[in-house]
C-alpha cells in the first residue's frame, strides 16, 4: 500500500529524498571543515564519500519503484523497434484481429439464438401442444378438439390455440395486407407476456360474436401508428370491419410460429369450416402445471385425442397427442447448426493465436543477438522478461481491439444475410451486437492471448545461455519443439483450410446448380404479385369470377403485356399447397394419394409457357355451373395413370368434407411448383373460375423489363377496385432468387467461403511462419552449403521443399477429411457427388499456389545469404 | 552491504545487522539520517561507519515495513532535515531482532570456545 502512495507522489518523494542526502551531506562538509579542511576540499570530500547520488537515489528509489517507468520504457523501444520492421506486429495483429472477430461474432449470433430466454415468463413449462399422427408429429388442432382438450385435461393449468390470418387493413395510402395472428383468449396470459400499453383480453371477448378488439404488435405501434400514446381506443380496419385497439404488445415479444403478426385478435369467429372437428387449422401451446412431467401431460393428452375420436367416430386418420416443450420449436432446427458454426469459430481462434504466437517466435528468434548483448551487459533476466512480456501484451491489446472492431462490423451485415424464415426462428436477432456477453468473451479472449503472446518468447529465453546465443552453437531444445510443434500445427492448419475450401466450392456448385435447375416454364419477362380480394365486396361466384375477368382484361390492354395468367400460388415456393385424392372407379385402400394442387386461371399455364402434352387448356367459360375439369401434370400422369390415356379420367377429392369430382382434360410438362431442391411432385390444375379463391397471384408476360411494369400492374388494379390487396410485386426471376432454398444455399455457400478464405490466410501465414522460423535457424548451414559450391537455386529447392512436403501433408488429410464432411453436409448438396474432382483438384491447385507464394519470401531471403557473413556472423 | 564492503579497509557490519542497529539507536530518541550515522559511528568508537549508500536504502526498507516513522523537522541550526522515529512495530522487531542475534553470538562464542569436557 505504501508503495502505491509513493508511486502517485513519485515527484515529491524523489525531491524529499534529494533534500534529505543534500543535508546530510552538508553535515558532512560541516564536520570536516570544523577538522580544519577548506571549504572546497570539504566539499569534494563529502561528495566522495556520498558515492554516487544518482545511484543512490536510485537505488532508494528502486525499492519502492512500481516498475511504471520500465514498463514505459519499454513500450518506447516496443514501438520504436515495430516502426522499423512493421511486417510481423502488422501480421501477428491482422491475424489475431480475425480470428477474434469472426469468433466474436459467431459467438454473438449463438448467444443471442440460444442463451438468451425466450420472452415469457418461465419458459421451460410452456408447451406445444398438437395432435399428431405418423406421417405428421405436429398436425395442427381443430377448434372443437381444442374446446375438449381444454375441458377435459388435467396437466395444463391453461391451454390456448393460435392461428395465422391475412387481413386488408385500410390506411390512407390505400389497402395493404398485412400478417394477423388469431388466439384464444388467454394466450398472452399463458405466454406470461404483459402489455406495455393498454389491456389484455378480458375473458369473454373469445367466445363467439365478441366484440372486435385488437392488440398491436410493438413493431406495428412504431411503424404505422407513429408510437402515440392514445392509440388505445382507436380503431383499425380490417377487412372492413372496425376493431377497437385496446393494447400494444412490448418490445421484446416475439412469437416464432406467428412469424410477423402485425395485429392480434381474438378468436370469436369461426369460418364454417373451422366449427368442423375434422379440419385441423390451430398451433396449440399450453403452460405444464407444477410437478406435471411432459411425458405424463403427453399421456393423458393422447389418451383424451383418443377418446374423442371413439366419441365422434372419426375415422381415416389416426391421431394422437404431442407435447414438447416450445422452445424446441423455435429453436431446435436452428441448434446443431448454430453449435457447428460456434465449434468451427472456436477452432479458427485457437489457430489464429497459435499463429500470432509463432509469428512473435520467429521475431524473437532474429533478436536473439540483441537478447544476449543486453545479458552480457548486465540486465536481468527478469527485466528482459519484462521486455517481451510489455510487447507480447501490446500485441494482444492491440489485436484484442482490432477483433472487437471487426466483429462490430461483422455482426449486423451478419444478421442481415440470414435468410428470412431462419430468422423468425431467432427471436433475438435484433440484439446481436457488442454487449455484455460479447464483452466478457472478447476480455477473455484477450487475456488468454495476451498470455501466449507474451509467455512465448520467454520460453526461449530459459532454454538458452547467453554465450550459447551468441556462439550460436546448435540449436536449442526450445527451437527443436518448436519446429516440431510448428510442423504439426501448420499441416493441421492446412488440413482444416483444405476441408473449408472444398466445402466452399461444392456449395458453391450446388447453389450455381440449384439456381439452374430445370423449371418447366420460362420465368423471365414475367411480372408477379399478390392479390388479396376482401371477402365482404366479392360474395357471390359471379362477383368473384367478374373480378378475374376485369382483372384479366385491364391487365391485358397494357402496352408490352402479351399475356396474363393467375394462380393459386406461384411456382418454386412450396410443396405446401396439397390434396389428397382418390381415383373413382378404383378400389381405394386407404392409400394416400397426395399431390401438389394449384387453381390457375384459363391463360395461366399458357403465360408460363408451359408445354401442353396431351388434349387441353381450361377455357373461360368453365366455372362453376359446370363440371369440374382438371390439368394435370406428366408426374400424376406416369404415377397415377401408367400406361394409359388420363384424358377423360376421374379424379376426386374431398374439400374440406365436400366431395368434387374432376374430369381430367388435359396433360401438361412438369412445372417445377415446389422449392428448387425437392423433387417435382405430381401436380393438379383446378380452373380458378371454379375454385373461386380470394387470394391469388398473378403472373404477366410482358415484353419490356418487367421490372418496369410492376407500378403499373399496381396502380391498374387499384383502379380495378381500391379495397384490392396488393403485394409483394416482383419479377418471376427475383421470387426464385428469393425462395427458401435459393436463400439456404446462398447463406451456406457465403458462410463457409467467408470460413475458408480465412483459413486459408491464416493457414499460408501459419506457413509463412514456420518457413521463416527454420530458415533463420539454419543460416549456418546455408552458408556452409552456400560456401561449399551450392547455387542459389538448390537453397530455394531447399526451403521450398520443406513447405512443399507440408503442404502435401495437410492437403491429403485435408483431402480425405472434406470428402468425409461432405458426405455429412450431403443434404446441402444439389446435383454434386461429395468427392466431385473439379471441386478437389481447384483446391489442390489453390493450396499448391499459398504454399508456393508463402515460402518464396523465406526462400529468397535464405538464398541471398552471403554464406562469408552467415559463417562469420554465427 | 552494497558499497559498504567494496572499500573494504574497514571492518565489514555482519549482513543483517545494520536494520538493528539503526532501530536500537532510535529508541534513545528520533533521529535524522546523519545523526544515526554520527551516532553508531560514535557509539562503536569509529570501528561502524555506515555508508551513506547503504543507510538510507536501509532507512527506506524500515519505513516500507512501518517499523519507523518519518517527519519533517527544523534542527537547532534552522535547517529542515526529516527526522525518524522508531513505532511501536519497530520495537518489537528490534527485540526479536536483538535475541535472534543474541543467540547467534551465543553459538559462535560456544563453538570457538571448543568442546567442553562431559
Amino acid at each position: 500500500m505504501k508503495k502505491l502512495a509513493i508511486l502517485f507522489r513519485r515527484g515529491q518523494f524523489h525531491s524529499e529524498l534529494d533534500e534529505e542526502m543534500a543535508f546530510h551531506r552538508a553535515q558532512v562538509e560541516q564536520e570536516l571543515i570544523d577538522r580544519g579542511m577548506t571549504p572546497e576540499d570539504a566539499r569534494y570530500a563529502a561528495m566522495r564519500q556520498f558515492g554516487n547520488a544518482a545511484r543512490l537515489s536510485d537505488q532508494s528509489q528502486e525499492l519502492v519503484s512500481f516498475r511504471v517507468e520500465t514498463v514505459l520504457q519499454d513500450l518506447h523501444f516496443a514501438l520504436r523497434q515495430w516502426k522499423k520492421n512493421p511486417g510481423i506486429a502488422l501480421a501477428a495483429i491482422l491475424i489475431l484481429a480475425l480470428g477474434m472477430g469472426t469468433s466474436l461474432s459467431i459467438f454473438g449470433f449463438v448467444d443471442a439464438a440460444l442463451l438468451e430466454p425466450l420472452p415469457y415468463a418461465n419458459p421451460g413449462r410452456l408447451m406445444s401442444v398438437n395432435e399428431s399422427n405418423v406421417e405428421s408429429p405436429r398436425w395442427p388442432l381443430s377448434y372443437p378438439d381444442y374446446l375438449d382438450w381444454q375441458r377435459l385435461n388435467k396437466s395444463f393449468s391453461s391451454l390456448d390455440v393460435y392461428s395465422g390470418a391475412g387481413y386488408l387493413l385500410r390506411t390512407p395510402s390505400g389497402v395493404k395486407p398485412v400478417q394477423a395472428e388469431r388466439v384464444s383468449g388467454s394466450f398472452f396470459r399463458t405466454l406470461g407476456v404483459h402489455l406495455m400499453l393498454g389491456r389484455d383480453f378480458y375473458p369473454g371477448e373469445d367466445r363467439l360474436g365478441g366484440p372486435d378488439v385488437v392488440i398491436l404488435s410493438y413493431g406495428d405501434w412504431i411503424d404505422r401508428f407513429g408510437a402515440r400514446r392514445d392509440v388505445v381506443g382507436q380503431t383499425a380496419d380490417l377487412d372492413n370491419r372496425a376493431y377497437t385497439i385496446i393494447g400494444v404488445l412490448p418490445q421484446t415479444f416475439s412469437f416464432a410460429p406467428g412469424g410477423n403478426a402485425e395485429f392480434w385478435v381474438p378468436i370469436n369467429a369461426l369460418s364454417p369450416h373451422e366449427h368442423s372437428r375434422t379440419f385441423y387449422n390451430f398451433g396449440g401451446i399450453g403452460r405444464l402445471r407444477d410437478g406435471v412431467t411432459i411425458e405424463a401431460a403427453q399421456a393423458e393428452m393422447t389418451a383424451i385425442e383418443r377418446q374423442l375420436q371413439r366419441q365422434y367416430g372419426i375415422t381415416g386418420r389416426d391421431l394422437s397427442a404431442n407435447v414438447v416443450p416450445l422452445a424446441e420449436i423455435i429453436i431446435g432446427d436452428v441448434r446443431p447448426v448454430l453449435l457447428t458454426l460456434l465449434g468451427g469459430a472456436g477452432l479458427l481462434l485457437l489457430i489464429a493465436t497459435l499463429n500470432a504466437a509463432g509469428l512473435v517466435l520467429v521475431r524473437s528468434e532474429s533478436r536473439k543477438r540483441e537478447v544476449a548483448v543486453r545479458r552480457a551487459l548486465g540486465a536481468s533476466r527478469s527485466r528482459l522478461v519484462r521486455q517481451f512480456v510489455t510487447e507480447g501484451l501490446v500485441l494482444a491489446v492491440l489485436g484484442s481491439l482490432a477483433g472487437m472492431m471487426v466483429a462490430g462490423g461483422m455482426m449486423r451485415p451478419l444478421a442481415h444475410l440470414v435468410p428470412k424464415d431462419m430468422a423468425s426462428n431467432m427471436p433475438f436477432l435484433e440484439g446481436v451486437g457488442l454487449n455484455a456477453h460479447t464483452g466478457a468473451l472478447a476480455a477473455a479472449i484477450a487475456l488468454m492471448a495476451a498470455l501466449l503472446l507474451a509467455v512465448t518468447p520467454t520460453l526461449r529465453l530459459s532454454f538458452n545461455d547467453v554465450r550459447g546465443a551468441l556462439a550460436d552453437a546448435t540449436p536449442g531444445a526450445a527451437s527443436r519443439l518448436w519446429r516440431k510443434l510448428g510442423a504439426n500445427l501448420v499441416v493441421a492448419e492446412l488440413s482444416v483450410a483444405v476441408v473449408l475450401l472444398a466445402g466452399a466450392g461444392l456449395l458453391g456448385q450446388s447453389l450455381y446448380r440449384l439456381l439452374h435447375v430445370p423449371l418447366g416454364f420460362d420465368p423471365n419477362h414475367l411480372a408477379t404479385l399478390q392479390v388479396m380480394a376482401p371477402g365482404t365486396a366479392y360474395k357471390t361466384d359471379e362477383q368473384t369470377v367478374g373480378l378475374y375477368r376485369e382483372v384479366v382484361r385491364r391487365i391485358s390492354r397494357l402496352p408490352g403485356v402479351e399475356s396474363v395468367g393467375m394462380t393459386s400460388m406461384l411456382p418454386a415456393q412450396c410443396d405446401c399447397a396439397s390434396d389428397r385424392i382418390q381415383f373413382p372407379g378404383r378400389p381405394y385402400h386407404g392409400e394416400h394419394n397426395e399431390v401438389d394442387e394449384r387453381h390457375v386461371s384459363a391463360a395461366y399455364l399458357a403465360t408460363l409457357k408451359t408445354r401442353l402434352v396431351r388434349g387441353r387448356l381450361f377455357t373461360d367459360r368453365e366455372d362453376a355451373s359446370m363440371p369440374g375439369v382438371a390439368v394435370i401434370n406428366q408426374a400424376l400422369a406416369r404415377r397415377y395413370f401408367p400406361g394409359q390415356d388420363p384424358i377423360g379420367q376421374r379424379i376426386a377429392d374431398d374439400e374440406f368434407g365436400t366431395p368434387h369430382v374432376w374430369e381430367i382434360v388435359g396433360v401438361v410438362d412438369d412445372v417445377r411448383e415446389g422449392p428448387l431442391d425437392s423433387d417435382i411432385q405430381p401436380t393438379e390444375y383446378f380452373p380458378l373460375n371454379q375454385t373461386l379463391d380470394h387470394g391469388f397471384s398473378l403472373a404477366v408476360r410482358t415484353r419490356q423489363a418487367p421490372g418496369t411494369l410492376l407500378p403499373v400492374l399496381v396502380s391498374t388494379l387499384h383502379q380495378i377496385d381500391p379495397s384490392l390487396g396488393v403485394s409483394d410485386e416482383a419479377t418471376m426471376n427475383e421470387q426464385i432468387d428469393a425462395t427458401q432454398a435459393a436463400l439456404l444455399h446462398r447463406f451456406s455457400a457465403w458462410l463457409v467461403g467467408g470460413f475458408a478464405a480465412m483459413a486459408l490466410v491464416l493457414g499460408g501465414v501459419g506457413l509463412y511462419g514456420l518457413i521463416a522460423y527454420s530458415v533463420s535457424q539454419r543460416r549456418r548451414e546455408i552458408g556452409i552449403r552456400m560456401a561449399l559450391g551450392a547455387q542459389r537455386s538448390s537453397v530455394y529447392r531447399l526451403v521450398m521443399l520443406q513447405s512443399g512436403w507440408l503442404t502435401l501433408a495437410g492437403l491429403a488429410i485435408g483431402l480425405v477429411c472434406s470428402v468425409g464432411a461432405s458426405v455429412v453436409m450431403r443434404n446441402l448438396l444439389f446435383g454434386l457427388q461429395p468427392w466431385d474432382p473439379l471441386t478437389l483438384a481447384s483446391v489442390a491447385v489453390l493450396l499448391a499456389l499459398v504454399s508456393i507464394a508463402a515460402s518464396f519470401l523465406p526462400a529468397h531471403r535464405a538464398a541471398s545469404v552471403n554464406p562469408t557473413d552467415a559463417l562469420r556472423m554465427e | 552491504m552494497g558499497y559498504g564492503s567494496r572499500m573494504a579497509k574497514k571492518p565489514e557490519l555482519l549482513p543483517g545487522t545494520l536494520d538493528m542497529l539503526i532501530l536500537k539507536t532510535l529508541t534513545r530518541a528520533p533521529l535524522h539520517g546523519y545523526g544515526i550515522a554520527l551516532s553508531i559511528k560514535r557509539l562503536s568508537s569509529n570501528v561502524l561507519t555506515v555508508e551513506e549508500g547503504s543507510l538510507y536504502p536501509a532507512l527506506q526498507r524500515l519505513l516500507l515495513q512501518s517499523w519507523v516513522k518519518a517527519e519533517w523537522r527544523m534542527t537547532e541550526t534552522n535547517r529542515r532535515a526529516r527526522f525518524y522515529t522508531l513505532t511501536a512495530a519497530g520495537r518489537k522487531q528490534l527485540e526479536s531482532e536483538l535475541s535472534q542475534f543474541e543467540q547467534m553470538i551465543a553459538a559462535i562464542g560456544r563453538v570457538l570456545s571448543g568442546p567442553q569436557e562431559a
